[in-house]
């Protein structure tokens, strides 16, 4: 039965090592942003769809920077 | 009649047909064509008309050609690599963040850009070397989304977010699901072998996972209740930091001696519940901002003229570099940033915002222009008085309201209960002790300890947490954003309400037009139509908006004196719109009343025709606002504006309300200082920089706004314009909250009663109190939660009726 001490420590481990995730992911900011996230996944998809069309016909076009246009 | 693909609105007087597509203006066209050319037409698909239409202004934002301002604007600064920052307050939809995070399609030069939607920022990655952010800002512009840069952005220091509630609550809830996992097996108490071997590894284990919960989750109930008793006041925190050290010192002396388990498992839930709770009542509001001054109304830069030998040159300056004697140019629309003398140019100052007077005024050249006016009418030269902290607008924010702290000098509910609970519970847990004493010595300290952490307050310090956090988010559904639960239940309190005129009672956007004298006649109509349509004078432009613009001729002949009036010629047909003097020219008669009302008056070929009297237009529901808010409170109006619009407004307001004009900010400031001298608790509504020294000095301050994402003065509240009729139901509501939680104590006075029961006559067990303690937390919040819910339905069905 002392197998315990291991298991109570392997546990403990474990517990800990979800914690100190939990901690890090809020200190890194992951929460600050609960919103944004959720629909920018919803983009992925098309986005993929999107580039294969384009490489077809795709050209090489001028950057736009409108200070240079308007003078 | 069509509606823009891009931005949704009517497409009033011109329809632009674009790929089978219909547009209200070139700017929305532009921006279709932008996307479009660019494979970014999903933006359409994504939302519908998911678009603003883009206001650009020529040279607005020459400013971030000066480097040191750029650099202020910059987080990150590296050769080839800058990293921005950016406040964008139309963003609005899923399309708005598809376009911002996909900008790098339109210019390679943009890395990586990544939108935080509560927050309304877009932080792009670029290279300064092919993309200048002057180039950058200007390109989100055209598109709709252009940035708002202000003066705060310059003074801003990387202000930390406090984390520490939530690594508090992390902390408890580890350490609490833990230890009721370790205690498990002494619950049922089960005398086997195997457990009793190891029943002091699991208690030592448990003794561990409790350390940090009592030391660093419950260390600011610690430092509150000393805070509390070292200024001579029992608040809730006491018998918190009572019940959670006595808990833990009792439970470390059993485990050392081997009496029991101890409680642990209850102390850690105890912890837990709490920051629960503290959690719970802070609901922040990402996009708004309670503590801005008129730093973030302010703009960060304006043109300097510099003269070398007789040639002049223009140049960027930041606004706190300016001196005495700088010459500056204040272009149409911009803000005048410091208190100035006007040298050159007509100046036409729109000081709504910061004295509260309704209409622009026009100034001559040699007289004082302050700080914070708009400029309305071409450009203007100006030199530079007083630098920005000096000037007359932000001296205000010297007086000492805004750096004390008001919260203090509130006392709250809870805090009143506590003391009588304190007193009463250290009471019972005296006289238990001393009866035990002499039946069974050796219980007594147990039933000392038992009584305090029984009766440890958890519920009742939850209540007010839980109602209020509740109607925090019920308010904030209903488009009044409250700083922190405890405005609330001072708004409860509320026996005055101050208002301000202009922008708060009427609106910003509209104005009642009608015509007094000889009626014009179809000819004349359309002259006076042609000729408003070639001036930009504001009040032109809002008269022109509501004309008949059918028959628009081209003037022959068109004059326009800035600050006077407009003169237009059409077929010999002469005629002069504007201030009465220029019109009449011979003009005997000065009445007053014509001084002070706002109106533009017409001649035709030198024959007085009339005039058109510009009316505040109110906002809905002033007059219904006033009547039932005038059964519970006196109202007072505070205006900076002249006594024009008194007899109008004496009409709607109920008979013993106070009327006060021409009031200066520090005025409003004093009179509400005055009035809390004789015993008022004062809310106060007002919108602009002038009455931030009032909204500061009231108990509740509130701020009214068109648009929340836009500039409001600091305060304790913003509330949606569109929701003003709805003040009196937040008010009501405010004071049913405070009722909730009076039954909330109730109800937890009965839990701890019980608790008693059991502590008094010496049976609580681990047990006991680890069901009895989370079962009183939640009932509690699940009462308040129910409670609030349905008395925040009322307010629901009182907007959906009116």
């Amino acid at each position: 039965m002392n197998i315990i001490y291991m298991l109570l420590a392997i546990s403990v481990i474990v517990a800990l090592v979800f914690f100190t995730v939990f901690i890090f992911s809020v200190k890194n900011g992951q929460y600050d942003d609960m919103y944004t996230p959720s629909v920018r996944m919803l983009f992925e998809d098309e986005l993929v769809k999107e580039k294969s069309d384009k490489q077809k016909n795709k050209s090489i076009k001028k950057p736009i920077i409108f200070k240079e246009q308007l003078k | 009649m069509e509606n823009c693909f891009h931005c949704g609105d009517e497409c009033r007087t011109t329809v632009i047909e674009h790929h089978d597509k219909f547009f209200c203006c070139n700017g929305c066209k532009t921006v279709f064509d932008i996307l479009n050319d660019n494979d970014l037409s999903y933006y359409y698909d994504l939302e519908q008309t998911p678009g603003t239409t883009p206001f650009f202004q020529e040279g607005k934002f020459d400013f971030l050609e000066n480097e040191k301002i750029t650099g202020q604007l910059l987080e990150f600064n590296e050769q080839g690599t800058q990293v921005v920052s950016l406040l964008i307050p139309t963003i609005h939809c899923s399309s708005c963040i598809w376009v911002l995070e996909n900008l790098n399609k339109l210019n390679p030069a943009i890395k990586t850009s990544q939108v935080n939607f509560p927050k309304k920022t877009v932080r792009i990655t670029f290279s300064s070397e092919e993309l200048t952010l002057q180039n950058l800002v200007i390109l989100l512009s055209k598109l709709g989304y252009e940035p708002y840069i202000s003066l705060d952005d310059a003074t801003k220091k990387n202000s930390k977010v406090d984390r520490s509630l939530i690594y508090k609550l992390g902390v408890a809830g580890f350490a609490f699901g833990n230890i009721m996992f370790l205690s498990f097996p002494e619950y049922f108490e089960v005398n086997e072998f195997w457990l009793d071997k190891f029943k002091p590894v699991f208690r030592w284990l448990m003794f561990g996972f409790a350390l940090p919960v009592a030391f660093y989750s419950g260390r600011d109930y610690f430092v509150s209740a000393y805070k509390g008793l070292r200024s001579k006041i029992l608040n809730i925190d006491v018998p918190i930091a009572i019940g959670i050290s006595v808990l833990f010192i009792r439970s470390t002396i059993e485990i050392i001696f081997d009496l029991g388990t101890g409680f642990f498992d209850s102390m850690s839930g105890l912890v837990f519940f709490l920051l629960l709770g503290k959690f719970f009542q802070q609901k922040t509001y990402a996009f708004l901002s309670f503590e801005r001054d008129y730093k973030s109304y302010f703009p960060i830069a304006v043109t300097r003229l510099l003269k070398n030998n007789a040639s002049k040159t223009e140049e960027q300056a930041q606004v706190y570099e300016l001196k005495k004697g700088d010459r500056l140019l204040i272009r149409n629309a911009e803000l005048l940033p410091v208190d100035a003398i006007l040298i050159k140019g007509n100046a036409l100052i729109d000081y709504s915002f910061v004295t509260g007077e309704a209409e622009p005024i026009t100034k001559q050249s040699g007289e004082h222009l302050f700080a914070g006016g708009r400029q309305q009418a071409g450009s203007i030269e100006v030199e530079v008085l007083k630098p920005v902290e000096q000037s007359y607008l932000t001296q205000l924010w010297s007086n000492e309201i805004f750096n004390k702290n008001n919260q203090s000098s509130f006392q709250s509910l809870t805090d009143s209960i506590s003391r009588r609970f304190t007193l009463s519970l250290l009471l019972i847990a005296i006289i238990a002790t001393t009866v035990w004493l002499f039946i069974d010595v050796s219980i007594a300290l147990n039933v000392f300890t038992a009584v305090l952490i029984v009766a440890c307050p958890c519920a009742i310090a939850l209540a007010a947490p839980f109602t209020l956090g509740n109607l925090l988010r019920i308010f904030g559904r209903h488009k009044l954003y409250i700083k922190n639960s405890s405005v609330i239940e001072q708004m409860s309190h509320i026996n005055m309400v101050v208002f301000d005129k202009t922008g708060t009672l009427t609106t910003s956007t509209k104005n009642t037009i009608s015509y007094e004298g000889i009626t014009l006649t179809k000819e004349e109509e359309s002259l006076l139509t042609s000729t408003l349509r070639a001036s930009n004078h504001p009040l032109s432009r809002s008269l022109y908006a509501i004309l008949d613009k059918n028959n628009i001729q081209t003037l022959d002949d068109f004059k326009e004196d800035v600050g006077q009036g407009i003169t237009g010629v059409i077929n010999k047909q002469k005629i002069k719109v504007g201030s009465f003097n220029y019109v009449e020219k011979d003009a005997k008669i000065k009445n007053t009343q014509i001084q002070q009302r706002t109106a533009i008056h017409i001649s035709k070929d030198n024959e007085y025709k009339g005039c058109y009297v510009f009316y505040n237009e109110y906002r809905d529901g002033v007059k219904d606002v006033f009547n039932s808010l005038s059964k519970t409170v006196n109202i007072v109006i505070l205006s900076g504006d002249n006594e024009g619009e008194k007899e109008h407004l004496k009409t709607i307001l109920p008979k013993h309300a106070t009327l006060l004009f021409n009031q200066k900010p520090e005025d409003k400031l004093n009179y509400i200082k005055q009035q809390q001298q004789n015993g008022k608790t004062v809310l106060m509504i007002g919108d602009g920089l002038n009455d931030a020294g009032a909204l500061a000095q009231s108990n509740v301050g509130i701020s009214i706004s068109e648009n929340v994402n836009i500039f409001s003065p600091a305060c304790d509240g913003i509330l949606d314009a569109s929701k003003f009729k709805d003040i009196t139901s937040f008010l009501s509501l405010s004071r049913k909250g405070v009722t909730i939680i009076k039954y909330a104590f109730i109800f937890s006075l009965v839990y701890n009663l019980i608790g008693l029961g059991f502590a008094v006559t010496g049976h609580l067990k681990p047990v006991v109190a680890a069901i009895l303690m989370p079962l009183s937390s939640i009932s509690i919040v699940v009462f308040t939660t129910i409670a609030t819910y349905f008395t925040g339905k009322k307010l629901n069905h009182k907007s959906n009726v009116s």
